[in-house]
């Protein structure tokens, strides 16, 4: 499961390991209970050119706690890298996703780790869903050398290829043909494995879209098109910039499947019934329907398009986090304080990923010229005074 | 030096004559100030109330006043029908621009940042450039393409990278690439007003910049040329070219070679296409020596091609070889060390300045 490595096992068995005051004192551990347990969907999928999966997800006390405490960390990380950004120790773009962990936590939980996962820039938690651990987001984010990209990328540019993430794009669609072109080169390699990738409702109207769904279409690739729609492309809603909207139709020809995206359970049965779905029937279009609380990026305060009362109103009505809560709790899975003290758990791990990431150094100058190539074949390379710093390419 | 006798004694400090300056820069006597933003978005609201059919298009540039608020007011000013949100769909919106202006409007068409106009390339070249030529005269295409070129801060590889050179080495473009808030209203009421395809490369950390604007320039008949260079900053000694935000930097290291006895002047290109190579000429052979400075790729970029042309016209009254500063030849790192090394500064171009004018021993060792 996603995330595992990430808890600090011994405190937490030990607090669920003492006797509880509630009524289910027979309650298994919940780190380890993985009894099934049936809950439906928010709300039911609405299919396009196929046959909606039942809104009765499987899932058991493990998954859940496993849900909430993924989607704690990372909202508690992206919060966090607000406060390093207005700090300046973040600099340039930075794109943040809280409100939209669901999408990243029930992905993960239907798919595994030789599935691809490609994205945009609001990649952060795509990332540490892959298996990418806060050091290397926050180190990343300041620019210093144990960041995933060695700070040589920075917020856009996340990438775990050890774990099939692809980035971390900044070009809005560009990453979606790269996606249909990592599921050619999986069935080319007949490894029964799909990609998912991700693009929000600003990039559903890209052109680059159609040509590559309509190839993976032909050509039956696993392709998995997921549109991330948090109904503004930066500040434009969605209305002002589609004729239609409904995008898990607009693949015509190609299935589609509406998910409630803050549900972590319904992204998570839609993404199995997709990768079930790619494997067979070639390319699949999942609309996840979710919300980003900050604005487009830190340059934009997220107001001018937008009323405060729908942000505070999704949030009090559709909290991906409050929504996994509840369960676990009207579910008799963990006490109130038990999860509150995951929560604190989460923000020390946060805390103490800031502070390491603080301790890792710049890159080095020369590290300017790594990396131009695979192969630099002895070819030079300048600085900007072209007499006064060169290079090799190795 | 091939038949060219001259007596030049630098390091020296000559007396500085000054006149041609102020009489040349007639609008020096100025009063206000203003931010390059401000100067772009008065040019581009004089020439929309000028012409109904100039109409602006991109993506925020409506409700949202502009990604960098170029174009505030512009909205509620001239409506919707002239002031047109896009979608994030390059290729669409700017054909649909070209298509425009092939009937007779005059689309100014904004790019949030020229890396995306590689997604509508093919348009800007082929549908666009080229059709003047191909028509025989009949399609002139009275486009402006505009928006921040280059470098901002901390963006990264795909925001980061300078298209002058690209769009320059097409025929049937016109690139401009202004620097301060008059190159900004000058050039782009010309641009606006021009019956060919313009590339206006503008640059995000100018934005908030301040400088003087004369009477003159305020006034809204107030137009620069197409394909002529100014000469920002006379001098004697050495001759660094320079566009956009490079110009600020030039200026600055003309200050500190000053100290060093180095007069340097400072040319402002103002247009890469055009390019005004007679200004640029007539300066070196003056000067003898030449820096050139541009925040792009070095590899085939607009030093290259002024090389090229000084080397072309004026070889003989070269006196050193011609130094290019560029950008780094590699993407544009996020890290903050690394970018500060990746772009060029102040100190490169003064490092490269008194390398052409063989001052980078000690004055000691050379007398």
């Amino acid at each position: 499961m996603a995330l595992s490595y990430l808890r600090s096992s011994s405190s937490r068995s030990a607090n669920l390991l003492r006797p509880l005051s509630s009524a289910a004192s027979l309650r298994r551990p919940i780190s380890t209970d993985t009894t099934p347990i049936t809950i439906e969907t928010s709300v039911p999928f609405t299919s396009h050119q196929c046959e909606a999966p039942s809104r009765s997800v499987e899932t058991n006390p493990s998954e859940l706690l496993t849900f909430f405490r993924d989607m704690a960390l990372m909202r508690r990380m992206e919060i966090a890298a607000d406060s390093l950004y207005k700090a300046k120790l973040i600099r340039g773009f930075c794109h943040l996703y809280d409100g939209q962990e669901a999408v990243a936590v029930g992905m993960e939980a239907a798919i595994t780790k030789k599935d691809c996962i490609i994205t945009a820039y609001r990649d952060h938690c795509t990332f540490v869903g892959r298996g990418g651990t806060l050091l290397e987001v926050f180190a990343e984010l300041m620019g210093r050398q144990a960041g995933c990209s060695k700070g040589k990328g920075g917020s856009m540019h996340f990438y775990k290829k050890d774990s099939n993430f692809y980035g971390g794009h900044g070009i809005v669609g560009a990453q979606v043909p790269l996606g249909c072109g990592l599921a050619f080169a999986q069935k080319y390699s007949k490894d029964e494995s799909v990609t998912f990738a991700l693009y929000g409702d600003g990039a559903a109207n890209q052109g680059q879209l159609f040509e590559a769904l309509n190839i993976s279409a032909l050509w039956d690739l696993p392709a998995i098109l997921v549109c991330e729609n948090n109904h503004y492309g930066m500040g434009t809603a969605e209305w002002r910039a589609a004729k239609s909207p409904a995008y898990y139709k607009r693949g015509d020809y190609v299935p589609g499947l509406k998910v409630d995206g803050m549900d972590a359970l319904a992204v998570k049965q839609a993404c199995k019934f997709a990768k079930e779905h790619a494997l067979k029937n070639g390319p699949i279009i999942l609309e996840m329907d979710t919300y980003r609380y900050h604005g487009h990026s830190m340059s934009d305060p997220g107001s001018t398009y937008r009323t405060r009362d729908e942000i505070s109103g999704i949030r009090q009505e559709r909290d991906p986090i409050e929504r996994v809560r509840k369960l676990v709790l009207s579910h008799d899975l963990a006490t109130e304080k038990e999860l509150k003290d995951i929560e604190k758990e989460v923000r020390k791990e946060v805390d103490d990923a800031i502070a390491q990431a603080k301790e890792s150094p710049m890159p080095e100058p020369s590290e300017l010229f790594s990396n131009v190539y695979a192969k630099g074949l002895g070819a030079e390379s300048f600085g900007a005074d072209r007499k006064e710093v060169r290079a090799t390419l190795a | 030096m091939l038949g060219v006798v001259r007596q030049k004694m630098l390091g020296q400090s000559l007396p500085k004559i000054r006149p041609v300056v102020s009489v040349l820069r007639s609008y020096s006597s100025a009063a206000k100030q203003m931010t390059v933003r401000d100067a772009l978005n008065s040019a581009l609201d004089e020439e929309m109330s000028a012409d109904p059919k100039v109409f602006l298009m991109g993506e925020e540039v409506g409700e949202y006043q502009g990604a960098y608020k170029i174009s505030k007011g512009l909205l509620e000013k001239y409506g919707p029908e002239r002031v047109r949100d896009t979608p994030i769909t390059e290729a669409g919106f700017a054909g649909i621009g070209v298509g425009a202006a092939y009937y007779g409007l005059k689309p100014v068409v904004e790019f949030m940042t020229f890396n995306f106009s590689m997604q509508a390339i093919d348009h800007i070249i082929n549908s666009a450039a080229k059709s003047n030529y191909m028509s025989a005269g009949q399609m002139s295409v009275p486009i402006v393409f505009r928006g921040p070129n280059g470098a901002a801060a901390g963006v990264g590889a795909q925001h980061s990278q300078c298209y002058a050179a690209w769009y320059a080495s097409c025929p049937g473009l016109k690139v401009l690439t202004p620097y301060s808030s008059e190159d900004a209203r000058g050039l782009l009421k010309a641009a606006i007003r021009d019956p060919d395809p313009v590339v206006f490369l503008e640059n995000e950390l100018l934005y908030g910049e301040s400088f003087p604007v004369s009477d003159e320039v305020l006034d809204s008949s107030f137009c620069l040329p197409i394909g002529k260079a100014k000469i920002e900053r006379v001098g004697r000694d050495v001759t660094i070219t320079a566009f956009s935000r490079m110009v600020g930097h030039a200026l600055k290291a003309a200050e500190i070679l000053e100290k060093d006895g180095i007069d340097a002047e400072v040319i402002n290109l103002r247009s890469i296409r055009p390019l005004d190579r007679s200004t640029i000429n007539a300066s070196v052979r003056k000067t003898n020596r030449l820096i050139t400075v541009e925040e792009g790729f070095p590899q085939h970029g607009v030093g290259a091609e002024i090389c090229a042309s000084v080397v072309e016209e004026s070889f003989a009254y070269l006196d050193a070889p011609v130094e290019r500063i560029a950008g780094a030849d590699i993407p544009m790192p996020y890290a903050a060390n690394l970018e500060r090394i990746a772009v060029p500064q102040v100190e490169d171009i003064v490092r490269a300045a008194k390398r052409a004018c063989y001052r980078s021993v000690p004055l000691a060792a050379a007398a």
